[in-house]
């Protein structure tokens, strides 16, 4: 069964944490830079909001790929960027609509979320819940369980 | 390791920047921050110099834990010699600005001299040079930030710059990065604006390698975070009120200084409190508070980020301030209100947030005001005077004056000088309610007694961040002790003095003191860090930077007689609450704290004192 990110923007408060966990993670290294999660900060709203790979099924950044650099984990579902395959010429990030694949100067390589190998350091890392692992079928589970609390319906009868 | 072991001095009169090894050995002895960059910058310059002269030196310094995955891990320090206070001054700030620095391999930056024309210092890891700020000159810390931005086309810059009040040279400009955290006390500001220096933006993409054992330090880390999360005022209290959680708290204690401390309750204290921020406005159905916000890798997130009512006399035809925004902490809430007698949140924070666009400490910017209102009841300053009518309780003087004093306009000017040299210059020297020039914080020493010792004492002036005893005389933490007595507050004051120091220097935010106890910082330094850092040495290394301050102060002038009160605190008794009746006892508290303190009777450490800590 394979698990999705699942981000709740409103309990993010803009720590960073899972910034400084996906680089430990991938780097050995605290490195925000080259974190493959951004928190992204609407100063002006007062909003924060954590960003990362969806991991599509029909993945441009995988069919875009030229060399097939870029492969399905079938244990996680996470679209991986092999480093010994990869070229480094971004048609990948040009190809991706969101933006959550990213050309990394220092290995000369693209690199993406790969879901830490089904256990994601950025959710571990996060104080707060705004980023959880949850089941990839039913990642509307919560809103859809705070929607039926509010069904206005008697209580089961005895 | 911990340390980048490097630095970048930058000589602002040459217009060099020059990369220096950091001293390992005084990195093992004064550890980081505001306790290393202390002993830089005492070995560097007279203490006897002019703060606002270019003989003085400003450093900007991260600590070991700065840019870590510790909770709270993104503080630095500005360490120089203060104008407002002509002591040591050290102003602490969170934001991000801080591990960028680390991130870009740098442990401090050190300025001296004085640049000839406005810059501004761009470091981008290893490389560091200073750039023409001529067209930022004259701009706000926000717009400043903006533009510096926007022109190396890099949005993930962070910037520390000056405000117009910094510039000005008010003697209580602060320093202020990601828009709203701020260096704020003892007016570091105006020393960066003495030097025209701008800002400073950095971008660091280098990360932090040099953790020990980063195994450890995961562990060490993870640990300590749980003791945040489970304690309930780091894991409930402040993400939900933030600091303002105190305002209701210390009112009914009778300690909320009022109308330049004449009284030590509030009556308005409610209409500017957490609660009040969390309740909907009558004018326009909207929460004040909009969210709260953490630092770089905290986990407390006591951050207030709220949005103005649009239609307040203040900001109804200035639509750029109507958006979220940082505000109001405890401190200025307090500041700007209780300290004033005003009650309009909504003035509060649009005061707060010229303090924040301009640079300038609202705790002595409101502080002043209060002093100034004073002179006003009394008859001693006049509306022709002031340029306007500034009764106690008045927020459009309060709204006025922030713009004048931030603008160096009219008696905005005199307003800049802080509340000692307003009320020497009135002839009223008494009714400044400071401590060696600077104001005083939220808290009042009659219904608190321990702070009336610790800001009597404090080496950068009247301070509620160098002994907070309001931890243990309020909230019972990390014992309870009573607070309408002086038994056992000199040795209180001594203890909270030391932790604090190490906290700092650490690299993280003292605010995690109400959970943790150095108990808590030790494994984690330990695991980040090479050398022995047992708790004992820790003790040490607080006790020692803290001596290093008070050498420096008596080197620059400071004596015992420095280490008093306002006479209001301890000749005229608070009028309600629980110290009703009640005067400080700092006469009582000083002659021991000395003594704990292994100093002579005229509060100079003694040989004996200074062969222990290695001085």
């Amino acid at each position: 069964m394979w698990k999705s990110l699942h981000i709740d923007p409103a309990k993010c408060t803009g720590c960073l944490q899972c910034e400084m966990a996906c680089s430990y993670e991938h780097t050995g290294v605290i490195n925000p830079s080259v974190s493959r999660i951004k928190v992204f900060d609407f100063e002006h709203e007062g909003r924060k909001v954590p960003y990362t790979c969806t991991q599509c099924t029909e993945a441009w950044c995988l069919n875009a790929c030229p060399v097939d650099a870029i492969r399905v984990d079938h244990s996680t579902g996470a679209k991986m960027v092999f480093e010994d395959t990869c070229v480094g010429c971004k048609v990948c990030t040009i190809a991706c609509p969101f933006g959550t694949i990213n050309y990394n100067q220092m290995s000369g390589k693209v690199q993406k979320c790969d879901l830490c190998e089904g256990d994601p350091a950025c959710a571990k890392a996060c104080p707060t819940g705004a980023i959880t692992y949850v089941d990839a079928d039913w990642t509307g589970l919560d809103k859809m369980r705070s929607w039926a609390a509010k069904a206005n319906t008697a209580t089961t009868a005895a | 390791m911990g340390w980048n072991r490097k630095l970048l001095r930058v000589n602002l009169s040459a217009g060099t920047c020059t990369e220096e090894a950091l001293n390992m050995q005084w990195a093992q002895d004064y550890l980081g921050s505001r306790g290393l960059a202390t002993k830089y910058l005492v070995s560097e310059i007279d203490p006897k110099v002019d703060p606002l002269s270019p003989d003085n030196k400003m450093i900007m310094a991260t600590g070991p834990l700065t840019g870590t995955m510790a909770s709270t891990g993104g503080r630095y320090t500005v360490i120089t010699k203060g104008p407002l206070t002509g002591a040591i001054a050290c102003s602490n700030s969170g934001g991000f600005f801080g591990a960028e620095m680390k991130f870009a391999g740098w442990d401090m930056i050190i300025f001296e001299g004085k640049s000839p024309k406005p810059v501004y210092l761009y470091v981008e890891n290893d490389k560091a040079e200073l750039r023409d700020a001529a067209d930022l000159w004259g701009k706000s810390c926000w717009e400043t930030e903006e533009q510096i931005k926007a022109r190396h086309q890099d949005p993930l810059i962070r910037v520390s710059s000056i405000g117009r009040a910094g510039e000005n040279q008010v003697l209580f400009a602060c320093i202020v990065n990601d828009l709203h955290r701020a260096a704020g006390r003892s007016g570091v500001g105006a020393v960066m604006g003495s030097k025209n220096l701008k800002a400073v933006a950095i971008r660091g993409t280098k990360g932090v390698a040099g953790i020990k054992d980063f195994g450890a330090f995961m562990q060490a880390t993870n640990d300590a975070k749980k003791v945040l999360a489970d304690n309930a005022v780091t894991g409930q209290g402040l993400p939900k009120y933030g600091t303002q959680v105190l305002m209701n708290v210390i009112n009914e204690m009778g300690a909320l200084p009022t109308r330049n401390h004449r009284d030590v309750q509030f009556e308005d204290a409610g209409k500017i409190s957490a609660e009040a921020m969390h309740e909907k406005r009558e004018s326009d159905g909207k929460r004040h508070l909009v969210t709260n916000a953490a630092c770089f890798g905290c986990t407390i997130a006591c951050g207030r980020i709220s949005e103005i009512d649009k239609g307040h006399f203040t900001v109804k035809n200035s639509p750029k301030y109507w958006g979220a925004s940082g505000g109001l902490e405890y401190e200025a809430a307090w500041a700007l209100g209780a300290a004033n007698g005003v009650g309009d949140l909504e003035a509060l924070q649009y005061a707060n947030l010229i303090c924040n666009e301009q640079g300038m400490d609202p705790i002595s910017f409101g502080a002043t005001v209060g002093a100034a209102m004073e002179l006003y009841d009394l008859g001693v300053l006049s509306k022709e005077q002031i340029g306007l009518e500034a009764p106690f309780g008045s927020a459009e003087a309060l709204a006025k004056l922030v713009e004048m004093t931030a603008g160096g306009e009219g008696f905005g000017k005199e307003l800049a000088l802080g509340s000692k040299r307003l009320c020497a210059k009135y002839g009223r020297p008494e009714l400044s309610m400071s401590v060696k020039g600077q104001e005083f914080p939220a808290y009042d020493s009659r219904g608190i007694q321990g702070m009336g010792l610790a800001y009597a004492t404090s080496n950068r002036g009247a301070c509620h961040l160098r002994g907070y005893t309001v931890a243990s005389e309020v909230l019972g933490i990390p014992v309870k002790t009573d607070p309408l007595t002086t038994d056992g507050k000199p040795e209180l004051v001594k203890a909270f003095q030391d932790a604090t120091a190490v906290f700092d220097s650490a690299g993280i935010c003292v605010f995690t003191s109400f959970a943790w106890t150095l108990a808590d910082v030790q494994p984690q330094l330990a695991a980040a860090c090479e050398g022995d850092w047992s708790m004992e040495k820790l003790n040490e290394v607080g006790e020692r930077i803290w001596n290093m301050e008070r050498q420096f102060n008596n080197a620059a002038g400071f004596t015992a007689k420095d280490d008093n009160l306002p006479p209001r605190l301890t000749t005229e008794p608070a009028k309600s609450g629980p110290a009703k009746g009640l005067v400080n006892g700092l006469d009582k508290m000083l002659p021991k704290y000395y003594e704990v303190r292994g100093w002579t009777p005229d509060g100079v450490p003694t040989p004996e004192t200074l062969a222990r800590l290695g001085l």
